[in-house]
């Protein structure tokens, strides 16, 4: 049978949202049983939300001063020394999973899948490669661990409700000193999280500044909306990296999302194409945004934008 | 809590080799870069029509582009002094050479091909870099953070964890210091700031910087730089098949959308798909 242990993601005040998404995926594997891994400065808050996941069977608490901040230098000894009684060691392809979840392989002496799209059976699985342009099926050693991210955009998040034993452990691993956190520099926004948010509105190139980006920020702000940016928008300096959609930014699947002066490079495409509608609004007719785009409309991002916050926004 | 890790602590710097020297000491000596052979990032690449595999005949070939920013900020960092020799090393078949041939013009001092025939999976390209390693003493390897064929982003990290060294991955800015490294990573919120002792592996991101376009007389030098050959069986690391690939398909395709004339056929169009 199978056991996953998903490591959480967490900035040691709340989960991240990829915990309960990981959860999810770990659900498609039939009949396994799914615990969390809480590792943290004290992580008693922390283990009682992953608790509450629905799905979850057990939470290891895995307190420790150096889980202070979430480096993959120390954190991966202390995964790698709980994997033994697992299965499978799940994370989140987020920057923190992506950074993490190959250094715990290594230690492990495994390869990792990357990028769970679906999940086929316990040692079968779908990830994208080639910028998605390419899905593979990958099918892995039944007899070794088995260690993945999880492609966070292909599944919702498991819900609430969930009533999951918390145990503490206390791990033996040697861990190194050779890795300093600095500082942590955060956009500081009151706007909806772009990763998780149902709206996400982007801008591209075509705003033309950062000023005129507020033509965006606007939008957005009337609808409830994230807000995103091409990484044309971000190369020219507009907006902060944070805000990049795309395959090297980040991948979403919001209910509805508006590209705005985006042209449509294949790299920006490959970070959408799970959301639910997409609208794009472009003065050029053949960009190759229109071809992925659910509803269409050719014209003046300037003109077009202001127009359709004053129908649309409260 | 926080002992070092005795095994991947190192007693003293290898001494200075190769033949680019600046004033004073570089606070590197020698940074290792990888180069991989990739389909080139504007080949739109397809599944097979039998479903066997990717097209990749007569398609170009190039360095992967992360790894062609790696190479900059390696060149990057010997410009400023900090770095004595940069050797490029690719794991690959005979046509790699290309690549190191093109890193060399980008200015590369010389090159490593390990010559594999086959497809090499993440850990056993890291067991071949650590094995490079160990041979060649570098205080600093950068990588790409991930290959744009297979997506992986796995290499770097798994380089770190069979070194024991520190890995930064995701830079955006790299200052070297005397024994460390500062660097700004590329995370979900914003930009880390992380300091590692080195010995260290760097992944690369793409806004660190942008890769120098290649003279025609740096190409015609860059025929004359050293370029070993080493067999991949040589290493020792054996080839892992615990993950293998059995299927190959092109995306779901997104269904065909409307086009509508107006912001009141946008704003018709999303009411009636109950969005509004």
């Amino acid at each position: 049978m199978s056991k996953v242990l998903i490591v959480a993601e967490h900035d040691g005040k709340a989960l991240n949202p990829s915990v309960a998404k990981c959860v999810s995926c770990a659900r498609g594997i039939d009949g396994a049983t799914v615990d969390v891994a809480v590792l943290a400065v004290d992580g008693a808050g922390l283990a009682e939300a992953a608790a509450a996941i629905d799905g979850v069977d057990r939470v290891l608490r895995i307190d420790n001063p150096a889980n202070e901040h979430l480096l993959a230098a120390t954190v991966a000894p202390q995964v790698a020394a709980v994997a033994a009684d697992y299965t499978h060691v799940f994370g989140p392809s987020t920057m923190f999973g992506k950074d993490l979840m190959p250094r715990v392989a290594a230690l492990l002496e495994v390869n990792q899948v990357s990028d769970i799209m679906e999940v086929l059976g316990p040692y079968r699985f779908k990830r994208p490669i080639y910028a998605g342009n390419v899905v593979i099926t990958v099918e892995a050693a039944e007899d070794r661990l088995l260690v993945a991210t999880v492609r966070t955009a292909s599944y919702q998040a498991a819900g609430d409700g969930g009533s999951a034993s918390i145990e503490s452990r206390d791990v033996d691993a040697e861990l190194p000193g050779h890795s300093r956190f600095v500082k942590l520099e955060a956009g500081s926004s009151d706007r909806p999280d772009l990763q998780t948010a149902p709206r996400v509105v982007s801008g591209g190139r075509a705003l033309g500044s950062e000023e005129n980006f507020e033509l965006i920020y606007s939008f957005a702000d009337s609808i409830g909306a994230a807000v995103g940016a091409s990484r044309a928008a971000v190369d020219a300096g507009y907006v902060p990296n944070e805000m990049q959609v795309g395959q090297t930014g980040k991948i979403i699947a919001p209910e509805l999302y508006f590209a705005i002066g985006i042209s449509g490079a294949i790299q920006h495409l490959t970070g959408i194409k799970d959301a639910g509608t997409i609208v794009a609004i472009n003065k050029d007719a053949e960009a190759p945004i229109f071809e992925v785009a659910d509803i269409g409309l050719v014209g003046d991002l300037f003109k077009v934008v202001p127009e359709l916050k004053e129908a649309l926004g409260s | 809590m926080r002992g070092l890790n005795a095994a991947a602590a190192r007693a003293s710097p290898p001494p200075a080799r190769g033949t680019d020297r600046h004033a004073g000491d570089p606070r590197v000596k020698k940074i290792l870069v990888g180069l991989k052979r990739v389909v080139d990032y504007n080949v739109r690449v397809r599944v097979r029509g039998d479903g066997s595999g990717v097209e990749t005949d007569g398609v170009k070939m190039s360095i992967n582009p992360f790894d062609e920013i790696a190479l900059e900020e390696a060149l990057r960092i010997r410009e400023r002094g900090d770095v004595g020799e940069i050797v490029a090393v690719s794991i690959g078949p005979a046509e790699a050479q290309q690549q190191l041939r093109t890193g060399l013009a980008m200015g590369a001092d010389r090159a490593i091909l390990v010559r594999s025939d086959r497809d090499v999976d993440s850990l056993t390209a890291a067991r071949m870099l650590l094995e490079i390693v160990r041979r060649e003493e570098p205080e600093l390897v950068l990588l790409g953070k991930q290959a744009i064929d297979n997506d992986n982003n796995q290499t770097g990290q798994m380089l770190a964890a069979l070194w024991g060294r520190p890995q930064a991955t995701f830079a955006s800015k790299i200052d070297v210091g005397d024994g460390k490294l500062t660097v700004k990573r590329e995370v979900d919120v914003g930009l880390e700031t992380v300091e590692v002792d080195l010995p260290a592996v760097v992944t690369t991101d793409l806004r660190l910087n942008e890769p120098r376009y290649v003279k025609l007389p740096d190409i015609m030098k860059a025929k004359k730089k050293p370029l070993d050959e080493i067999d991949a069986a040589e290493l020792g690391a054996e080839p892992d098949d615990g993950i293998r690939t059995v299927a190959w398909e092109p995306p779901a395709e997104r269904q065909k959308g409307i086009m509508v004339e107006d912001v009141a056929g946008l704003v018709a169009a999303l009411k009636d798909k109950g969005l509004f």
